[in-house]
């Protein structure tokens, strides 16, 4: 098992590294930080737009961010086509509903899983708007650039997360 | 009309990337914020640690230009804790959460409806929110060199060091 593993699987500092060097590249080429948050606040208008065209059109914040497809909303789609190339080539793609360390503290229930990872999409979504970023945009690209933006906006998202785990998990250790 | 393609591309290989190196999973996004896994972290800051070297190089060569997000503590610091919450309650952030359900791992999904939900809200709430907490503490676009008014590369240096040195307690604890 763990050594199939190792062979479908790379070395986080390895993938983490390339990760770096295709961000070097991105800027060099198109001039472009990597960031996700900004294209679900344009997807969300997109939507918006089909019921009620003009009030979007008066919202401030859909003026800031508008409704368009745009490079960063491409760079999202393209997360998902990687990930799915990734993981058919090296066949561990699969179905799974209820990630495993969650089944063993709550239980298979698709539902309970679903109504508990909408919420923390809810509050997750509102928070890095607040901040401005999410962990690509503040983590990744704020830290690379070395904005304090970007370092006080991780460390809160690890404090919060943490927190939270430990709420939820309780003290345990992994068994 | 290449700003899209460039987008998609650049989105395809750090997609690819993610999940090669285990990051799209709630079990490891957990297992960080519970301190036993740090396999998100490590992928994280090997990205960071290339990519910081690289972006100042070009930055100096004059091949590129910076976009440092504004410090606005108010945002930075209360999104960042809004956002940890949900991260921790969700188990995946905007960007992995699309990864994640490349991979097969379609709980993702609620998230994503979950963060198109969020953004709906946030573009609500803007109207105050931008009188409000985008106002407390404001203090534009600041570098970490900047504050610390030292050379930027002796910060990068400092943060290589710390990181390889972080990187072997993880590998020395096994976590």
């Amino acid at each position: 098992m763990k050594s199939s593993d190792d062979k479908k699987y790379w070395s986080p500092y390895l993938a983490g590294a390339a990760s770096g060097l295709v961000l070097i590249l991105s800027v060099l080429v198109t001039g472009k930080f990597f960031g996700t948050s900004t294209t679900f606040v344009r997807t969300t208008g997109m939507l918006e737009k089909i019921f009620s065209a003009e009030r979007v059109a008066q919202m401030d914040y859909f003026v800031k961010e508008a409704p368009v497809v745009d490079w960063q909303w491409m760079f999202v789609l393209g997360i998902f086509i990687g990930s799915l190339i990734a993981a058919k080539t090296s066949g561990t793609f699969s179905w799974q509903a209820v990630p495993g360390m969650w089944q063993k503290s709550f239980g298979s229930s698709v539902s309970k899983r679903a109504v508990v990872a909408f919420i923390g999409g809810v509050i997750g979504m509102f928070g890095a708007r607040l901040a401005d970023g999410c962990p690509s945009g503040h983590g990744l690209s704020g830290s690379v650039q070395l904005a304090m933006s970007g370092f006080v906006s991780l460390i809160c998202f690890f404090i919060g997360g943490a927190l939270v785990a430990r709420i939820i998990y309780g003290k345990e250790e992994r068994s | 009309m290449n700003t899209l393609l460039y987008g998609l591309m650049t989105g395809i290989l750090f997609g690819f990337l993610l999940q090669r190196g285990q990051v799209l999973r709630y079990d490891k996004q957990l297992g960080a914020l519970r301190f036993f896994d740090m396999t998100i972290v490590k992928f994280m800051l090997s990205s960071v640690l290339v990519g910081m070297a690289g972006v100042y190089f070009l930055k100096d060569s004059g091949l590129a230009t910076l976009a440092v997000k504004p410090t606005i503590l108010g945002g930075n610091i209360i999104g960042g804790l809004i956002f940890g919450i949900g991260w921790a309650l969700l188990g995946y952030c905007p960007g992995t959460s699309l990864g994640a359900l490349g991979e097969g791992r379609w709980d993702g999904l609620w998230g994503i409806l979950g963060m198109l939900a969020g953004a709906a809200l946030f573009a609500e709430a803007y109207p105050v929110i931008k009188k409000t907490v985008l106002t407390w503490g404001n203090f534009g676009a600041i570098t970490l060199p900047q504050v610390l008014g030292i050379n930027h590369w002796l910060i990068i240096i400092l943060f290589a060091i710390g990181g390889i040195l972080l990187f072997r307690w993880f590998e020395k604890k096994g976590l």
